[in-house]
């Protein structure tokens, strides 16, 4: 069903004479500027937004309905599909769930590798996202090339130990796939050393770029009321100076043996934004220095995890990790089947737009751009299960 | 100063640009159709069977058990039983798929039926040049396109493929020794026999007259 349009009145003044008309447009799905298939339904006071609705579900898959009739272990492969620049931490936060459900034990070694694939892929996120919100203001190409060559570097280490570079299908339940070489975590350390170098020249590249101070700073503050409110989470949330991240509050894995701080925000608008990005990078940069150094010898896979016939025991669980974009969570029904009876999940992008319009209310059309951009939607994680 | 920044991120650019004549670091293109890179080991694409020996029919190691074809994802495996047996590896008769069709333009290279095939018989190629102006079949490979020798394997996957050599030749060594067990059972049992039967035939003279005859085996 076409979604019903606004009901645009003509403006008028004191004596009811017109001064002018609203303006109803939609902006994508396919626009280079919304990070996929996603439209928004904008009306507009001139260039500036009166009324703004988020539609979704272009890239509706079933992908909730799907995994309630394939198996626990087939439902893995499509979680990458969910997130598909993070399809590590997606496959975590899979794995975690069903781990929960089963009462597997993850090996050492394995808790380890998760950790450090994880924090890899939230910095190849953060910097292909920093690239893309440049992209989104102007700086077309330059930044985005540049962290698009330091996520290639990444990538590329994911291949070599998934054999995949986006759709790396690389948990499973009680373990990873297999295991990682010697020779790969020297690679590994080596770009983890390199990257900080990296992070150096994008920040001198970008921080006190007037252009982008003057497009960032105080458009579209968020309170951390309004934060809360629309149920945020992750790096928009921070920015908003609300001290919340999975990692700490949960522990889950063994991130209470990792130092590291979780940086906030202050005025929640664009640049505390992109600035959160860049220390959470920076956070993420010491993680893997202390994982990579103390990461143990011996198996990756749980001995009683099974790959075929696995049923687990009914129940109801949810799990849930933090992902680049925020909470990621996955809500499973078991009824001792070999399918899970209802399997939901809690994808951050989703939610964090349901805010957009808060957020641009005011603003200009321009910025509606920026802001849709600094939120980190990727749509294969909004459009995963019915359009509501 | 106003701009100041501006050029300050103007010289990072300078810098990566010429940095791209001298370093590698910095110029990462490849021109593709004419240049390749190293592909990793591990790289998947899409499965195909594996046969042992040099006839691809004979040495197929797929015993059509069909879990690759419940599990896959995207259901894009179909398999069918053969009505008829024929000796697998081991030397035991086996059933053999009759028709394994997989759609490689639906599967997702997952690798899902590579790690719950219990027969080491799904393995993942590496070729992703198959664009084809076939719309319908070009890309429905059937068992004569899949059907590739276990040298290739080999050569694409060195540690995999000696892994799953070292399982197959483990399971034939058990096979083998549980059959070599039982020809020995079989040997002893029918010496025995033979013995018996021969103390039995021997029992008659040294025993007394036998007033009724012996009892026989039915």
């Amino acid at each position: 069903m076409p979604p019903k349009s606004f009901e645009v009145k003509p403006k008028l003044d004191e004596s009811g004479a017109s001064i002018g008309e609203l303006l109803e447009i939609s902006m994508g799905p396919h626009h280079p500027s919304t990070h996929g298939v996603f439209r928004m339904d904008v009306v507009l006071d001139g260039e500036k937004v009166v009324k703004l609705k988020p539609v979704c579900g272009y890239l509706h898959r079933n992908h909730e309905k799907i995994g309630e009739n394939i198996s626990y272990l087939a439902s893995m492969p499509y979680t990458d599909r969910l997130d598909y620049f993070c399809s590590m931490t997606n496959n975590w936060a899979y794995a975690l769930t069903i781990e929960k459900l089963a009462g597997l034990a993850v090996p050492e070694r394995a808790e380890y590798i998760r950790v450090i694939m994880a924090e890899l892929t939230r910095l190849q996120n953060h910097t292909s996202l920093i690239g893309f919100f440049v992209h989104d203001m102007g700086a077309l190409g330059t930044p985005l090339m540049y962290a698009f060559r330091e996520r290639e570097k990444i990538l590329d280490l994911f291949e070599e130990v998934s054999g995949a570079r986006m759709m790396c299908n690389y948990m499973r339940f009680g373990g990873v796939r297999v295991d990682v070489n010697d020779e790969w975590i020297a690679r590994t350390k080596q770009l983890v050393a390199n990257y900080g170098r990296f992070l150096d020249e994008f920040e001198t590249f970008l921080n006190q770029n007037e252009i982008l101070l003057a497009r960032t700073q105080g458009v579209s503050p968020l309170t951390k009321e309004q934060a809360v409110n629309a149920s945020l989470t992750g790096p928009l949330l921070r920015a908003a100076g609300v001290n919340y991240d999975v990692r700490k509050v949960d522990k889950y894995g063994i991130y209470s043996r990792f130092d590291f701080k979780v940086p906030l925000g202050e005025h929640g608008d664009l640049y505390d934004r992109y600035m959160m990005r860049v220390l959470e990078m920076r956070e993420s940069i010491k993680i893997l220095n202390q994982a990579l150094r103390d990461i143990p010898a011996g198996p990756v896979m749980d001995p009683k995890a099974k790959l075929r016939g696995f049923r687990p025991k009914p129940g109801e669980v949810y799990g849930r990790i933090e992902s680049p974009k925020g909470e990621l969570g996955f809500y499973i029904i078991s009824d001792g089947g070999p399918n899970p009876y209802r399997y939901r999940v809690r994808p951050p992008s989703f939610i964090n737009i349901t805010i957009l319009e808060d957020m641009c209310l005011g603003h200009r059309v321009a910025d509606v751009i920026v802001i849709l951009g600094s939120v980190d939607i990727v749509l294969g994680e909004v459009d995963r299960c019915q359009p509501i | 100063m106003l701009g100041e920044q501006i050029i300050k991120g103007m010289a990072v650019t300078a810098r990566n640009f010429f940095g791209s004549y001298v370093s590698k670091e910095r110029l990462t293109t490849v021109q593709y159709p004419e240049e390749h890179l190293a592909q990793k080991e591990n790289t998947r694409q899409f499965p195909f069977l594996v046969y042992d020996g040099d006839d691809w029919e004979k040495g197929l190691r797929c015993v059509a058990c069909q879990i690759c074809e419940k599990e896959c994802p995207p259901k894009c495996i179909y398999i069918v039983k053969s009505k008829d047996k024929k000796p697998d590896y081991k030397g035991q008769p086996q059933i053999y798929p009759a028709t394994v069709d997989i759609d490689i333009s639906v599967c997702m290279s997952c690798q899902i039926c590579v790690e719950v095939c219990p027969f080491e018989s799904i393995k993942m190629d590496t070729k992703f040049e198959l664009s084809t102006d076939d719309r319908f079949g070009g890309l429905l490979l059937t068992k004569d396109k899949l059907a590739k020798p276990n040298s290739y394997y080999q050569q694409m996957h060195p540690h995999d493929a000696a892994e799953s050599d070292a399982v197959i030749a483990a399971e034939k060594a058990k096979a083998e020794a549980k059959a070599k067990a039982a020809a020995e059972a079989k040997i002893k049992a029918d010496a025995e026999a033979k013995a018996k039967a021969a103390a039995a035939a021997a029992a008659p003279i040294a025993a007394p007259v036998p007033t009724t005859p012996p009892p026989t085996a039915k």
